[in-house]
């Protein structure tokens, strides 16, 4: 098949002034470690070493949760709502008035493509400030009393651990709301990819936010377990694996902390026969192949009905072959690197295992970068849902297909997991829509869409997947508490 | 003359004038709309509050606990997509037939409490009154929780509240009967299945109640009642993969039990724990006399967001 050929259109790297060393952000300050490392972050898509950061020790957690407890009891628990809002809309306009400086550094960091950093990531973090600022003086409009009478209060210090594959915006996803909520923040940005919060630090200085409401602790699982097991914290909100999210709720079991988990994900992305099957392509590719797949709410399981399935894989087969895997600062990329060299072996296992256990591989023909952590935008045919392809979640641009033959096969398949969070429903037909979005067991199903995001949405899990939401009225909730006594 | 030998008293006098012996009633299990003994085979002894034999108990095992889970499991689809407004029927009916059971209720916790028996028929009005209470928000918890999201795109975007399935639920050790009332209505009017293990000393009135739901309109396996010894039978609860929520109301004064621990097991399937009530480390058992909030009801559910685009 043909293709236009492009010419090279890099985003400019001159944007962005990246330090070589990195210290904490504690307090207001960039502060030197107490009982710390140093580790170096690199580039996916060319392991450059883009510069050294901290790893946090102990002490530095204890430092940080002072701070935070310092600013909770001080300042920042006293300012009337109003104005704790108008620092989150401070916040809001400075990621506006630098997305493009963010865009460029998240696509270097993560290895994301600049289209999807720029169009996605960076505006959706300024929008969950801008929209979680107008909750700060309205926390008594927002239902969540329950009868009781009693206002919502903030919880206290807040330990927020965030994963690798959204950096700025699992940062602003856990801030935002804390903070709309009068909380103080202690927060870890993942080991893969600190450099978008380092720089999210410097807007909080530029903001003038007080110093000790959001700390920064840049660090890898060690210090994400001094964090959450820190008897100063009151709460815990984390997004990452299932493994991880159950070890914190057992750490934290006989204790008062409170915690919201956004985990895994295995979702069905379910096409029937009457779709509009172009634009189902558009939505399973959008699905899966999205962020390199590194998607807790991929579309990672393509189920589609027995009759329209080798159109289907046609199609789709023949719309992979016109991705752009590469660079991921130039604005043609479709596809970016993959995050870490340890993710791609993880990737590469699930792979042959797909491969040994019977599933049918192929992958988009595509050159990719010599140096970097590239892996070919995949799809598995002949799966079967005990295959560890159909399980597992592979957090990887790979996507295995089933079939179905009626709707009630496909609610079957799609709820055959553990996980619970999110699924696609691909119809010309509202009724059906509305009863598979019914049966579905999942906290976000997107119908005849996917992979859409918006922080008046509450998003999460049921089942294995986590509990608690983000987003929206009932995001907020998590943040606050209407006991009597406390 | 204690309310319980009033009680017997009058029974006496009346089997000694009729040369009648009482009929006494077996205590079972209520499991799938059936009562069974405990597989187990064993019973324990239940005494009244003062000391006094009322009843050998069926004494639940970990095998009980598990038939409940199946039990609960298969009568979860039905329940669920029942209607929000036939739900709230079905709770107000055993409202309907509590009411026509009141003195055997108010004996029964008299008994098991050590009330007097005007506080006891109160706390019986209060147990009705309860199931009234939850009855009536089966079809506004949607409205009140639930609602349209104004997202930024052409999206049609709406938060629903769903339940999220099976709930497993120590029942309050003190409070027999309006306690238990009160933990289990929140759990089933959203359309939560429940596996309730009764307070472990004063289990009859519960087994009472499991006789009124089974000639209630509660399809079977809705609601299941489990009496036994809380410390044995919570853990294999909590640590059960099928069971998608526990409530740990019941820690509070049962023996032998560490309610951190039910919680460390209930994260291996990351189970929505709802911790008991804490004064310093020791969980303590709230005053159910109170009017509740939607504390408990929101403890069971899951928002569904669900996403559509606009287009002509």
């Amino acid at each position: 098949m043909a293709k236009f050929e492009y010419a090279p259109a890099p985003e400019s790297r001159a944007v962005v002034t990246i330090r070589p060393s990195y210290g904490l952000f504690i307090g207001g300050e960039f502060v030197e470690s107490v009982d710390g490392s140093m580790f170096k972050t690199i580039s996916p898509s060319s392991e450059e070493v883009l510069a050294e950061v901290t790893e946090a020790g102990e002490a530095d957690v204890e430092a940080a949760v002072r701070a935070a407890r310092t600013a909770f009891d001080g300042s920042w628990g006293r300012l009337p709502g109003a104005e704790r809002g108008k620092y989150l809309f401070r916040i809001a306009r400075i990621l506006q008035e630098r997305a493009r400086e963010f865009a460029v550094l998240e696509s270097l960091d993560n290895g994301k493509p600049i289209r999807e950093s720029r169009d996605v990531d960076i505006p959706l973090a300024a929008a969950h400030f801008f929209y979680h600022a107008g909750w700060a003086d309205k926390l008594e409009h927002a239902g969540l009393s329950g009868g009781s009478g009693r206002p919502p209060k903030p919880l206290g210090v807040v330990g927020q651990v965030i994963p690798w594959n959204f950096p700025l915006l699992m940062l602003s996803w856990k801030i935002a709301p804390a903070l709309a909520a009068g909380n103080t923040v202690v927060l870890k940005p993942a080991e893969t990819t600190p450099l978008t919060a380092l720089l999210f630090a410097e807007v909080c200085q530029q903001a003038d936010l007080p110093g000790g409401v959001v700390n920064i602790l840049t660090g890898a699982g060690q210090t994400g377990r001094h964090l959450v097991e820190h008897p100063g914290v009151d709460k815990i909100a984390f997004t990452g694996s299932t493994l991880v999210g159950k070890a914190i709720a057992g750490s934290i079991a006989g204790t008062r902390k409170r915690a919201t988990l956004e985990l895994g994900g295995k979702a069905a992305n379910i096409v029937f026969d009457d779709a509009a099957i172009d634009e189902a392509v558009e939505g399973i590719v959008n699905g899966i192949f999205f962020n390199q797949g590194h998607v807790c709410c991929a579309g990672s399981r393509l189920l589609v009905q027995e009759n329209v399935a080798d159109d289907v894989i046609m199609r789709l087969k023949r719309r992979l072959q016109t991705l752009r895997v590469g660079d991921p600062l130039d604005k043609n990329t479709d596809v970016g690197a993959i995050n870490s060299a340890a993710q791609l072996a993880r990737i590469r296992d699930l792979a042959q295992i797909g491969e040994a256990e019977g599933a049918t591989r192929w992958s988009a023909p595509c050159v990719l970068p010599e140096r970097g952590f590239w892996f070919a935008p995949t799809v598995f045919t002949d799966v079967s849902q005990s295959h560890r392809i159909a399980q597992d979640e592979i957090f990887g641009p790979v996507l295995s297909v089933l079939t179905f033959r009626t709707p009630q096969e496909a609610v079957a398949k799609a709820n055959n997991t553990p996980y619970g969070l999110s699924a696609g429903i691909w119809t010309e037909k509202g009724s059906r829509i509305l009863w598979m979005a019914d049966q579905l067991r999942a906290g976000v199903v997107w119908a005849n869409t996917f992979n859409r995001f918006d922080p008046t949405s509450p998003f999460g899990g049921y089942k294995e997947s986590g509990y608690g939401r983000e987003g929206g009225r009932h995001g907020l909730e998590a943040y606050v508490t209407t006991e009597a006594t406390r | 003359m204690s309310p319980t030998a009033a009680r017997h008293g009058a029974t006496e006098n009346s089997a000694v004038k009729d040369q009648r012996i009482k009929v006494r009633k077996t205590y079972k299990l209520y499991i799938g709309g059936t009562f069974p003994r405990s597989e187990s085979g064993r019973t324990y002894e239940i005494s009244d509050s003062r000391g006094t034999f009322l009843a050998n108990a069926a004494m639940g095992s970990r095998k009980d606990a598990r038939d409940a889970v199946v039990a609960a499991r298969g009568a979860f689809e039905k329940w669920s997509a029942t209607t929000a407004y036939n739900r709230g029927q079905v709770l107000y009916r055993v409202a309907e037939l509590m009411e026509g059971r009141r003195a055997q209720f108010a004996t029964e916790v008299v008994a098991a409490e050590g009330l007097t028996p005007a506080r006891a028929d109160n706390v019986v009005s209060q147990a009705i009154d309860r199931w009234v209470w939850y009855a009536g928000w089966s079809d506004k918890i949607a409205q009140v929780l639930g609602g349209v999201n104004p997202v930024a795109g052409p999206y049609f975007n709406i938060s629903v509240p769903e339940p999220t399935g099976v709930v497993a639920v120590l029942a309050p050790q003190r409070s027999s009967l309006l306690g238990l009332v009160s933990v289990l209505a929140p759990i089933v009017v959203s359309g939560n299945t429940a596996v309730a293990l009764t307070s472990e000393q004063r289990p009859l009135p519960a087994v009472t109640l499991s006789e009124v739901l089974a000639n209630s309109d509660v399809p079977a396996g809705v609601i299941n009642v489990i009496t036994g010894r809380t410390a044995e039978v919570a853990p294999w609860l909590a640590a059960h993969q099928d069971v998608n929520a526990i409530d740990l109301a019941g820690a509070a004064g049962a023996d032998d039990l560490v309610w951190a621990e039910l919680e460390r097991a209930s994260a291996e399937n990351l189970k929505r724990v709802l911790r008991p009530d804490v004064d310093g480390a020791d969980a303590v058992e709230p005053d159910w006399s109170r009017t509740p909030d939607l504390t408990r009801i929101k403890a069971y559910l899951e928002t569904k967001t669900v996403w559509h685009p606009k287009s002509r």
